[in-house]
């Protein structure tokens, strides 16, 4: 293709920038209105875009409280244990899916993909819940939710590249189906795996939902508290997290508790990242 | 030949004591081929026993939770206890102003995020695709596709600390002497508030499905066209338009099929603020009645309906396209 006229990048490049600041621009608001002072904030109206003394005030009461401390671990708790159930059980169904000869595959797949056009409802879910007795249980976080048809469908897609001859080969070598799967497809399969983990390791860090309608709020996950401090309004100093005399501005600690449930995303996120361009979901996709 | 191999080897590998009774005697009956078949799967079913079991309880056995609609439910006797009233919710909720009313939202904030959503990644993968250096690419697309990982709570209190009274944007206006916008609660402005975050979260994201897309087209048809004179807004429409429309229309309707659900999450965390008159919609209507009112046969009655309503939707988009000679979702 033929070089684009001046006038086409310039445009461009002003689209560009400004998708870019788009982006940016709430995250500076949030990170530097937590590392700034109380005084500054209350003075700015209620945010600032660079903090003149940044402190680390909000952060500390934050974490003297106990509240988000708590949130924390639960959150972490609940994505580590529900990524790696959910990972186990979507790669099992996924990879007895993938496999052509298997006995009463296609019934079955249709079974799982027919889900994807009826979901059942939120009342129903939540009376099998209820009627289960998984209420107060952080199991409800996970088993209502194990497996996504989408990542399943990922995973399959992937596990159906692997080549027909390297089955043949281990197979000859006398492994059984279990041994193909942990010999063979699983170490050429990381990437959709990575994808996939980190899949449902975002969804289960990023609910807050069902915590608010299955747990009492002294087990709640941290997205759920933020919900409350943030966005209910009821401010951090009412919850008994620091005393009321000498809090920060309670805007300084939300904008904290904001920038601590996000930094776990911006961490995974260059790892997840890389695997997006290289095409391993659209595949999938596609068929 | 390696059939024969591959179930020899396998039944060696792992046979249960007092299996060989069971094994078939050689002759070819289609019974016995298919006890081979099952025989030979055994592994693979068992990994598939916790999958199908979630499937069967938390799906399938979920939905017959629907029968709740024809129900007067009394939370003491249980689902199956409580006394069937046939249609008296269906009746109820028909007549229903403030059903009605979340009905009538669910449908406003559907048609304007289709409008002024879903054009929206296509531009922008466009916009990614054509430019000429990779890495800018990469980056921009890094970029981009982050919101899509915060949640809607992170995402709506960013919101919220932007677009304030007090916040970014109405200082910057101050300062430059305009007049403040009122955003934050504001019911007039709620639909563009809505549509504008689901933009910023997943606009990005959306554009990974083009993109792909994009890549496909051969390069040697934009060089025909360009040898026959085409520029570059013909060639767009001539030869980038017609070869990602099935990718197009997949995603049509696949958005068709949620489209009711307008992004629960989202609305609930909002209708506070913004209040039900503008913030209802069929899903919060569903949750509010149903698990904060208590009122269960009630609120199932309204999910049934959206689910039967979205199931149509789906099913009557794919006919269209089917009809317009592309695949769809399903054939």
């Amino acid at each position: 293709m033929e070089k684009p006229k001046p006038v086409t990048r310039a445009a461009k490049a002003l689209a560009i920038v400004t998708i870019l600041v788009m982006v940016f621009v709430p995250f500076l608001v949030i990170v530097s209105t937590s590392f700034a002072s109380n005084r500054e904030v209350i003075a700015n109206g209620g945010w600032v875009l660079w903090p003149t003394h940044p402190t680390l005030r909000a952060y500390e009461q934050v974490f003297a409280g106990g509240i988000v401390t708590k949130a924390l671990g639960v959150s972490a708790g609940i994505t580590i244990i529900g990524t790696l159930a959910s990972l186990a059980c979507t790669t099992f169904l996924a990879y007895a899916l993938s496999r052509p000869k298997v006995y009463g595959g296609k019934p079955i797949l249709l079974i799982v993909l027919f889900t994807f056009l009826f979901p059942p409802g939120m009342i129903p879910a939540f009376l099998l819940v209820k009627g289960m007795g998984m209420l107060e249980s952080y199991s409800a976080l996970i088993v209502p939710v194990l497996i996504n048809v989408f990542n399943l469908v990922v995973l399959r897609g992937f596990f159906q590249g692997v080549p027909e001859e390297l089955y043949e080969a281990a197979r000859l070598d006398g492994a059984n189906d279990w041994q193909i799967l942990w010999r063979v497809v699983l170490p050429l399969s990381k990437a959709a795996l990575a994808v996939v983990g980190l899949f449902y390791a975002v969804s289960y860090w990023n609910a807050w939902f069902h915590a608010s309608i299955y747990l009492e709020s002294d087990h709640w996950p941290l997205q759920q508290v933020l919900r409350t401090y943030v966005m209910g309004g009821s401010q951090i100093a009412d919850t008994g997290l620091s005393d009321a005399a000498n809090v920060s501005a309670p805007q300084t600690m939300q904008m904290a508790v904001l920038v601590i449930a996000t930094v776990p995303i911006l961490i995974v996120y260059p790892f997840l990242q890389k695997y997006f361009t290289k095409g391993v979901l659209t595949g999938a996709i596609k068929s | 030949m390696p059939a024969v191999t591959k179930d020899r080897t396998e039944t060696e590998a792992v046979k249960p004591p007092g299996e060989r009774e069971y094994r078939p005697n050689g002759n070819k009956t289609k019974r016995d081929e298919r006890w081979k078949r099952f025989h030979s799967s055994r592994v693979l079913l068992l990994l598939m026993v916790p999958g199908v079991a979630y499937f069967l309880v938390f799906h399938y056995g979920a939905f017959i939770g629907n029968a709740v609609a024809f129900k007067e439910y009394v939370p003491f006797d249980g689902l199956w206890a409580s006394p069937w009233v046939g249609f008296e919710n269906f009746d109820r909720m028909f007549g229903d102003p403030d059903f009605w009313h979340a009905t009538w939202n669910t449908l406003f904030l559907a048609v304007l995020q289709l409008v002024f959503f879903f054009p929206v990644p296509l531009g922008l993968a466009l916009l990614l695709h054509s430019l000429t250096s990779d890495l800018t690419r990469r980056f921009v697309q890094s970029v981009v596709y982050l919101p899509h990982f915060l949640s809607w709570v992170i995402v709506v209190a960013l919101f919220q600390q932007v677009l304030a009274d007090t916040g970014l944007l109405n200082s910057v206006l101050g300062q430059a002497g305009l007049h403040s916008v009122d955003i934050i609660g504001n019911p007039d402005a709620y639909p563009a508030l809505v549509v504008a975050q689901v933009v910023w979260k997943d606009a990005g994201w959306g554009t990974i499905i083009f993109l792909a897309a994009l890549m496909q087209v051969d390069e040697q048809q934009y060089e025909a066209a360009a040898i026959d004179g085409a520029g570059p807004w013909r060639r767009f429409w001539h030869v980038t338009l017609p070869s990602i429309r099935p990718v197009v229309i997949l995603l049509l309707i696949m958005r068709l099929g949620d489209i009711l659900s307008v992004g629960f999450e989202q609305m609930l965390l909002q209708r506070q603020s913004v209040g039900p008159e503008a913030g209802e919609v069929l899903d919060t209507f569903v949750f509010w009645q149903g698990i904060v009112g208590g009122d269960t046969g009630y609120a199932a009655a309204a999910g049934l309906f959206k689910g039967v309503v979205g199931a149509i939707l789906v099913f009557a988009a794919n006919k269209v396209a089917h009809r317009l000679g592309e695949q769809g979702v399903y054939k």
